[in-house]
C-alpha cells in the first residue's frame, strides 16, 4: 500500500473517528486550542514589535554613518561619564572630513537645539527642534521638500538668516496660508521660510519629525549655539561600500583628531545597524521567555492529546484486531493514529487562529497597525500538526505494536 | 503438496509464572478445495490452532507451509501481507467496522493489497452483490440483521480471492434459520471450490463439512471424513 493511500485512508478513518466522539474531541482540542492561541498571539505580538521597531527608526537611513562624541549604546555610567568629556567635534574638523573623504554621497554637519516657540504674527508654536545644517542634509536626511526649496552651499556657509520648517510648524504658524518668503521669529532671529518639508510622521513613540526646522550652520553657531559638538552625518550611497567607507571615516577622524597609534577613538561612528542589534537583543529574550511560556501551555495541551490517543487506542483494541486480521501492516495501524491525533490538533490549531484572528481585531482598536500575517498562521498550524504527532506518537506505537490474536481476543 | 501443511505444531503461553502448553505438537495437512470443520471443547486449543492457521499467531516450534510459503519463520509485515492474500476471516461476533458501511468494510482488504482505488468499488460491490447484499451497499452495520452482518463479513473475507477461508463459531450469534443462510453459502462456496474451514463446538455446523478433526487436550484426538 503506497504511502498516499496510507494517508488519504488515515485521514477518513480519523474523520470518523472523530465524528464519533464529537464531544470527547471538542474537549481535547481545548488545551490545543489555547496553545496554539498563545503561540499565534505571541508571534504577533512578536512581529508588531519587530515592525513597529523598524518603522520608529526608518528616519535613520539604513547607509548613513553618524559620527559623533557619544556611542549610542554605552553600557556603564562611567564610560557615558569619560565620553562627555571627550573633545568636541567642531565645525574645522567637520570641514576637513568634507575634504579627506572621497566618493560618498554628501556629508552634513548637524547641531540640535531645542527653541522654546517660534512665533508669526499672534501664533506661535510649542517647543520645536531646530538643526543647524549645511545643503547636503536634504541628502543625507533623506527627507523631500513638500514646497520650496532648500538652503545652498553658500547660503548654508555664509551667516544668512533663512529656515525650512517641518509640516507640523507650517501648519501651527500659517495654516492654510504659504509660508514661503514669510518670516518667523525665534528668540530674537526672524528667519525667512525658503522651504516646508513633507509630513513624515513620528518615530518611537511620539517625538514628531514634522516639528523641526533647519537653519544654515552658521546660523545656528552664530546666533543659538556657539561652539557646539556636531554630529557629522555621512551618507554612503551604497549600502555594499558601508564597511569599507567606516574605516576609511575612522582612520580620517584619528588623524584629525590627532590620536596616536593604539589609541582609544574619542569619537564614535553610529549606524542604524547598532540600534536594529540592540533591539534584537531584546526582542530575542521576549521572544524566548514568551515561547517557553507557550511551549508549556502547548505541552498541557499535548499530554491531554496523548491521554486521550492511549484512550482511543484501548476501546479499538477490537478494531486493530480486525484491520490486522484482514492485512494491515503494523505501518499502517501506526499512521492511522498518528494522522487522527495530528487531526484533532490541526483542527484545534484551526480554531485557535480564528480565536487569535479576533483577538487581534480587538488589539486593532489600540493599535491599529497590528495585524496577523499569513507566515504565523502556517507557523500556528505546523506547531499544531507537530504537537499532534509527537503526543500521538507513543499511543499510535502501542496500537502498532498489537499482536493481532491479542487484539482480536479483548472484548 | 498441500496447501496446508502443519508438523509437530506447539504453541506454549506463559501466564502467571506458569507454562501453559496449548498445543503438543499437531501435524496434520489439509488440500486445496477441502471443507474442514475443527471440533473441541473449550480449552482444548483448537482457537490456538485456528489463529496458528490464520497466521495471527505463530507456533513457538513446527513447522507451518501454507501455500508453499513457510509462515512460521515470517516477521509481522509478511504476515500481514499473508493474512490479505491468503485468508479470508469469518468471526463469529462479524467484527466488521461498526462506523464504515457495507461497501467500506469490504474494500478494506483490497486498500490494504494496494488495489487502485478506481477498482476498489467495483470489486467490493460484486462481493457484495455475491452474498446477496447488492442493495446494502450503503448500510452501517448496525443497520443490518445478524444475517446480513455475516454475509458483509463473508463478502469482506472473499474478497481478495483468498486461498482459504477461516470460519470461527460462524452461526454463534446466529438464530438456526440465518445460521442456515450461511451454512448454504459455505456449501455453495465449497463446490465453487473454495478451500473452507470452520472452527465450531456445534455438531450439526460440523456435520455440513466433509472432513472433521477433533482436538482435545491440545493434540489431535481424530481426524476422519463426514460420512
Amino acid at each position: 500500500m503506497s504511502i498516499i493511500t496510507e494517508i488519504v485512508e488515515g485521514v477518513r478513518i480519523s474523520w470518523e473517528a472523530l465524528r464519533g466522539n464529537l464531544m470527547r474531541s471538542v474537549l481535547t482540542t481545548v488545551g490545543i486550542v489555547i496553545g496554539i492561541v498563545a503561540v499565534t498571539l505571541m508571534a504577533t505580538a512578536l512581529e508588531y514589535l519587530n515592525t513597529a521597531f523598524r518603522d520608529a527608526i526608518s528616519f535613520l537611513g539604513t547607509d548613513v554613518l553618524y559620527v559623533d562624541r557619544n556611542e549610542w549604546f554605552v553600557d556603564s555610567n562611567r564610560r557615558f561619564d569619560r565620553m562627555q568629556r571627550r573633545e568636541k567635534i567642531t565645525l574645522a574638523q567637520v570641514r576637513e572630513v568634507e575634504e579627506g573623504l572621497g566618493n560618498v554621497r554628501g556629508v552634513a554637519p548637524t547641531v540640535m537645539h531645542g527653541v522654546d516657540g517660534l512665533r508669526y504674527g499672534d501664533r506661535s508654536t510649542g517647543m520645536v527642534l531646530m538643526i543647524g545644517t549645511n545643503d547636503q542634509f536634504i541628502i543625507t536626511d533623506g527627507v523631500a521638500l513638500a514646497s520650496g526649496r532648500f538652503m545652498t552651499k553658500a547660503e548654508a556657509e555664509a551667516n544668512r538668516d533663512l529656515c525650512v520648517i517641518g509640516a507640523d510648524i507650517a501648519e501651527k504658524l500659517f495654516d492654510k496660508e504659504s509660508p514661503l518668503g514669510k518670516r518667523i521669529t525665534a528668540g530674537d532671529e526672524r528667519l525667512e521660510v525658503i522651504g516646508v518639508f513633507e509630513r513624515r510622521g513620528s518615530v518611537l513613540g511620539g517625538m514628531s519629525l514634522d516639528n523641526q526646522i533647519v537653519i544654515p550652520i552658521q546660523k545656528m553657531t552664530r546666533s543659538f549655539r556657539g561652539d557646539p559638538s556636531c554630529v557629522i552625518q555621512v551618507k554612503v550611497g551604497d549600502t555594499g561600500r558601508i564597511a569599507e567607507t567606516r574605516e576609511e571615516l575612522r582612520g580620517l577622524m584619528r588623524k584629525i583628531r590627532r590620536i596616536p597609534p593604539g589609541g582609544e577613538d574619542d569619537f564614535a561612528i553610529n549606524q542604524q545597524e547598532a540600534l536594529v542589534g540592540q533591539f534584537g537583543k531584546v526582542s530575542a529574550i521576549i521572544a524566548t521567555a514568551g515561547f517557553f511560556i507557550t511551549g508549556l501551555s502547548l505541552f498541557v495541551g499535548g499530554i491531554g492529546i496523548m491521554n486521550i490517543m492511549f484512550v482511543s487506542v484501548a476501546e479499538r483494541t477490537q478494531e486493530i484486531g480486525v484491520r490486522k486480521a484482514i492485512g494491515a501492516r503494523n505501518r499502517t495501524v501506526l499512521m492511522q493514529f498518528l494522522i487522527e491525533a495530528a487531526a484533532i490538533c490541526l483542527l484545534g490549531g484551526i480554531v485557535a487562529v480564528i480565536i487569535a484572528r479576533g483577538l487581534v481585531e480587538v488589539a486593532r482598536i489600540y493599535l491599529p497597525k497590528v495585524g496577523m500575517s499569513w507566515h504565523v498562521v502556517l507557523l500556528a498550524l505546523i506547531v499544531a500538526i507537530a504537537t499532534g504527532l509527537i503526543s500521538g506518537f507513543l499511543p499510535a506505537w502501542r496500537a502498532a505494536r498489537m499482536r493481532p490474536v491479542d487484539a482480536l481476543r479483548k472484548d | 503438496m498441500s496447501l496446508i501443511c502443519l508438523d509437530s505444531i506447539c504453541r506454549r503461553y506463559e501466564m502467571g509464572g506458569e507454562t501453559v502448553h496449548a498445543l503438543r505438537g499437531v501435524t496434520l495437512s489439509i488440500e486445496r478445495g477441502e471443507y474442514v470443520a475443527i471440533m473441541g471443547p473449550s480449552g482444548s486449543g483448537k482457537s490456538t490452532l485456528m489463529n496458528i492457521i490464520g497466521c495471527l499467531d505463530t507456533p513457538s516450534s513446527g513447522t507451518y507451509v501454507l501455500n508453499g510459503n513457510a509462515v512460521a519463520e515470517m516477521d509481522d509485515n509478511d504476515l500481514a501481507d499473508i493474512r490479505n492474500r491468503e485468508i479470508g476471516f469469518v468471526f463469529q461476533t462479524f467484527n466488521l467496522l461498526s462506523r464504515s458501511t457495507a461497501l467500506r468494510n469490504v474494500e478494506l482488504p483490497l486498500i490494504y493489497a494496494g488495489v487502485d482505488i478506481d477498482e476498489r468499488g467495483d470489486i467490493a460491490r460484486a462481493a457484495l452483490a455475491d452474498v446477496g447484499l447488492a442493495d446494502r451497499v450503503e448500510h452501517r452495520p448496525d443497520e443490518m440483521s445478524g444475517g446480513q452482518r455475516q454475509r458483509v463479513a463473508l463478502a469482506r473475507a472473499l474478497v481478495n480471492k483468498p486461498s482459504i477461508l477461516l470460519a470461527d463459531e460462524p452461526t454463534g450469534n446466529l438464530d438456526s434459520k440465518t445460521g442456515d443462510e450461511i451454512l448454504a453459502l459455505f456449501d455453495a462456496l465449497h463446490a465453487k471450490g473454495n478451500t473452507l474451514i470452520v472452527v465450531t463446538h456445534e455438531e450439526d455446523v460440523a456435520r455440513r463439512a466433509r472432513r472433521i478433526i477433533r482436538i482435545r487436550d491440545g493434540l489431535v484426538a481424530s481426524d476422519e471424513a463426514v460420512s
